[in-house]
């Protein structure tokens, strides 16, 4: 029988606190195999590392157990202690008595009693293991950016200039994301363009950056270091390499009923468009819905003024396939639609907007080419009223919004009182808020500012209704401060409508595996120590795709992230994970089932001679491609006839566990 | 009957097939068992009529491996069973001629068989040829099918567990259920495999050691095709054609309708994932225990 130590781990008072210790270490030496057990209280401290070591030498063990926190946490850790003292590193088993018992409990007893459960589980999975040997797999060294907003590109621009190529995937016709949209930035008010547009054209001008925009990943095979995605680039139905972006075609195109996506649809555009000025690339784009040609076939004026033959109506969607080692999630967000919130009346009244269509209003770009008109009559608005938290801070139960705080509304909504105030003094603007939140370098002096210099007028309070009442908007609030009831007679409302993913994100986040949290953002592998990670290995996280941000946030993350994908791609090799699934090729059927739900695509199908006791003839068989098994065991459990099996947690692993709990 | 022996006799005689899988006449009209046939005399006790209620799919998977083609003749419902074995690669689709028969319900000397009293089709899902000349009125469709079900859905928890208490713990594992199922046609069983940790446990009580039936549907969830067989031929008269159904109705509701033997065999509920699927909690919301 093999020798089996068991190391059962204090954890301050963690673990001791709801878990007696030492009755746990002395029952576990009447366990049959064991023939060494003790308790300490920091068993991952280098002292408490010595003293597995010390036992590993003086006892002869050839498996030990250490009872402490999850396995996420210092598996490897004792790993590499077990391999240190010359045990092969998978004889180590990790009895989870942290998370999943002392955290749990309250009752000292119970704890204990489970405790002893979870160990001599672990110490009976451990009389079954096997050692074994980590492979490695090559890294592709090339990283996929899904999303071109300031997050995405950022990582684009810091992993490139590394010196590893990166793929830009947007699915817009151009880069620039949310930030192109906003006219100024907080707290600094510099024009977002312009500094914006310089990292733009610098990701176009890079070597090492290929931007496909006017795209989505379709598929994503593979694992960290050795991704495989099919892009879909859709139909432009332009020759991006001809056209100048001259925007001739823009002019002369007839139909002018398309929605401008990048004015939050206040105005119209051509069918044939590039979204701005600074489009990166430069190169028009028609819209099928619109476009007179493409849908009756009469027009065509576009391709007799285009004088670089750029026009194409016969393009197809092109389907890219690319190797990637990592792939950085930057998807970014989309305001909440607030026509659900019919008391403020978004839906009915022209003159009620949102913040980001206020961006728009107010940039020079802009469908009133930045002069502040409200968009019913186009007058000049003489009574601002904002609305803050709109759709954010919800009560989940209501249904009336998103739960969290979207962070950057305080900042804006100051930000857009202080602008309207400086340009147009003779207009009068109050704030409905909850609370103010600025913290951040410079962000409350910003809002003071706001209130003190510009005489913006705060109100601590709600909005209850927003009604027309001739050519004015009815506000009806409540000032908390003054405990009374208020009614402003404004011409343009504002509300700083909630952030939520893009709507790409859910989807995308299913094809990587990588998890989310119930409003679609993504979630980091630890919330605190691995904040850019996803928990799934090679996905990394950039910008709003993991919560709300500003700006300077964003692309602090977003380097962030780059710095963890450069950590990755400069490797030649990783070190694969041992346990694997193994095909029992005298047992298997030859049935497909297994290659059907690898997702991995790791199995494969051969004729084969199979010899055994009575046996010798050709069969299909199953084949595991250990280089591309990632160890999930979906395999072994979809298997009719047990042929498959996962190395580590073999089934008769798993059944010496469930057998020690309950027998 | 006559159409099918005599275009049987001209296949064996011209050499397309080496053999006849079909029927034979036994000791009464109601006996009317699977049978092999090599030449043209073995061909007199040949028979097809309304009591050859034998799904002859599970056999093709070992004729399967005899030199030259066999003739196979499948009723509609058995055509679903051979076309999974394709789909399993369990049968290669060249060993085979298939004739299709028409079918007008089978029966025993009980009368009409539960799995035609809830047919599921006169359609040949794989066949060469169809030989079919008496129309069948047979009612079809999931709804009836799916009525008895509905009832254990109905029972409380603990009224449904004293009802397959009572039913399995008749089981003498004959192994006739697993035996004739075309479904379960592993090389080796895990209830036949010492290594597997299931073979040789000593059960507790009777109905623990019947929990057998409750592994092996699972084992063969979203590959039945719901033929029936097991029922049939259960010397104790357990309905475990239930077990199966019950699986098939739940996989129909969570992965939108399925029916094993049809389809190009890409997308199947449980070997596919999508974007769609049901949650792992919707076990938690739909037990009414």
């Amino acid at each position: 029988m093999p020798k089996i130590g068991v190391f059962v781990c204090w954890c301050g008072s963690n673990i001791a606190g709801t878990v007696d210790v030492e009755a746990v270490s002395e029952a576990m030496k009447t366990v049959p195999g064991v023939v060494f057990s003790t308790n300490y209280q920091y068993m991952c401290s280098a002292a408490g590392q010595k003293m597995i070591a010390d036992a590993i030498h003086e006892y002869h063990l050839d498996g030990i157990v250490v009872a402490s926190c999850s396995p996420r946490m210092h598996e490897n850790t004792f790993r590499k202690t077990a391999q240190a003292a010359g045990l092969n590193p998978y004889m180590v088993e990790i009895a989870n008595i942290r998370e999943q018992c002392s955290w749990i409990h309250k009752d000292k007893e119970e704890g204990t009693r489970k405790a002893i459960v979870l160990a001599k589980a672990a110490v009976a999975k451990l009389l079954h293991n096997q050692p074994l040997q980590a492979g490695t797999s090559a890294v592709t060294k090339r990283c996929l950016v899904i999303g071109g907003g300031i997050a995405g590109i950022q990582t684009a621009l810091d992993v490139a200039n590394a010196g590893y190529e990166v793929d830009i995937v947007e699915q817009r016709p151009t880069i620039g994301g949310r930030m192109a949209q906003l006219d100024k930035t907080f707290p600094t008010l510099d024009c977002s363009a312009c500094i914006l547009t310089p990292k733009m054209v610098e990701a176009a001008q890079n070597e090492k950056i290929r931007i496909i925009s006017y795209a989505k990943v379709e598929k994503v095979e593979g694992f960290v270091g050795n991704f495989r995605a099919t892009i879909r680039k859709k139909a432009r139905f332009i020759d991006e390499n001809k056209c100048t972006g001259c925007s001739l075609c823009m002019q002369k195109c007839p139909s002018k009923k398309g929605r401008d996506e990048f004015n939050m649809e206040m105005n119209n555009r051509p069918a044939i468009y590039i979204p701005f000025a600074q489009a990166i690339p430069n190169v028009a784009v028609i819209d099928p819905e619109q476009c007179i040609k493409l849908k009756s076939g009469k027009c065509g004026l576009c391709e007799k003024v285009c004088s670089a033959g750029a026009i194409n109506y016969q393009q197809k969607d092109e389907l890219l396939e690319r190797e990637y080692g990592a792939i950085v999630v930057a998807t970014g967000f989309r305001p909440m639609d607030p026509s659900p919130l019919n008391e403020l009346g978004y839906a009915e009244n022209k003159d009620v907007i949102t913040s980001l269509e206020l961006e728009r209003l107010m940039n020079a770009a802009g469908p009133t080419k930045g002069t502040l008109l409200r968009p019913s009559d186009l007058k000049h608005p003489r009574e601002i009223v904002f609305i803050q938290c709109v759709g954010s801070r919800c009560d989940e139960n209501t249904n009336r919004g998103k739960p969290y705080c979207s962070k950057i509304c305080c900042m804006y909504t100051a930000k857009h009182a202080m602008l309207i105030r400086d340009k147009y003094p003779d207009t009068n603007v109050h704030v409905f808020y909850i609370d103010v939140r600025t913290p951040g370098k410079n962000f409350d002096e910003f809002y003071r500012r706001a209130v003190e210099q510009y005489g913006v007028d705060y109100i601590k309070g709600m909005v209850g209704k927003v009604a027309r009442e001739g050519d004015k908007l009815m506000v009806r609030g409540s000032d908390l401060i003054n405990n009374r009831q208020v009614e402003i007679a404004a011409d343009l409302v504002v509300l700083a409508t909630a952030i939520e993913p893009d709507p790409s994100a859910r989807s995308i986040g299913t094809m990587l595996t990588a998890s989310m949290d119930t409003n679609d953002f993504f979630t980091e592998a630890h919330a605190k120590l691995r904040p850019v990670e996803s928990p799934t290995a090679g996905i990394f996280l950039s910008g709003v795709a993991q919560g709300p941000k500003d700006v300077p946030e964003t692309v602090a993350q977003a380097s962030a992230a780059a710095s963890k994908v450069i950590g990755l791609l400069a490797k030649d090799h990783l070190v694969t994970n041992p346990c694997v699934a193994l095909s029992d090729e005298l047992l298997c059927n030859g049935c497909s089932q297994c290659e059907k739900v690898c997702p991995y695509g790791a199995i494969t199908y051969e004729n084969r001679e199979v010899r055994g006791p009575g046996v010798r003839e050709v069969r299909r068989v199953a084949r595991v491609n250990p280089a591309v098994c990632q160890g999930c065991g979906a395999c072994t459990v979809t298997c009719p006839s047990g042929a498959m099996d996962l190395k580590g947690f073999t089934n008769q692993q798993i059944m010496a566990e469930v057998d020690a709990i309950c027998l | 009957m006559k159409k099918i022996k005599a275009r049987a006799l001209s296949l064996l005689a011209d050499g397309t097939v080496k053999r006849v899988l079909g029927w034979e006449r036994g000791e009464d009209a109601f006996d009317c068992s699977p049978a092999l046939f090599e030449n043209e005399a073995e061909m007199e006790r040949f028979v097809y009529g309304t009591c050859a209620g034998a799904n002859l799919s599970k056999y093709c998977v070992k004729m399967g491996k005899a030199e030259g083609k066999t003739l196979v003749i499948l009723k509609p419902c058995d055509t679903l069973s051979f076309r999974q074995l394709l789909h399993e690669h369990r049968v290669e689709r060249d060993a085979f001629y298939i004739i299709g028969a028409g079918c007008t319900g089978m029966m025993d000397e009980n009368g009409l068989l539960a799995k035609c009293a809830a047919c599921k089709g006169k359609e040949f899902a794989v066949y060469d040829e169809i030989i079919d000349t008496e129309e069948c009125r047979l009612p079809t469709g999931t709804e009836k099918r799916m009525e008895q079900v509905e009832k254990l859905e109905n029972m409380t928890a603990q009224e449904r567990f004293a009802f397959w208490q009572g039913e399995l713990s008749r089981c003498i594992r004959c192994n006739a259920c697993r035996n004739v199922c075309p479904a379960c046609t592993c090389i080796k069983c895990v209830f036949d495999n010492p290594g597997s940790g299931v073979q040789s446990k000593a059960p507790v009580t009777d109905f623990e050691e019947n929990m057998f039936h409750i592994i092996r549907a699972y084992h063969v969830a979203g590959r039945c095709t719901d033929c029936g067989e097991c029922s049939r031929v259960c010397p104790q008269g357990i309905p475990l054609h239930l077990i199966n159904r019950k699986l098939i109705k739940d996989m129909n509701e969570l992965y939108g309708d399925y029916q094993a033997g049809l389809g190009d065999n890409e997308r199947t509920p449980l070997t596919s994932f999508t974007k769609e699927d049901a949650e792992p909690g919707i076990i938690h919301e739909r037990g009414n225990g």
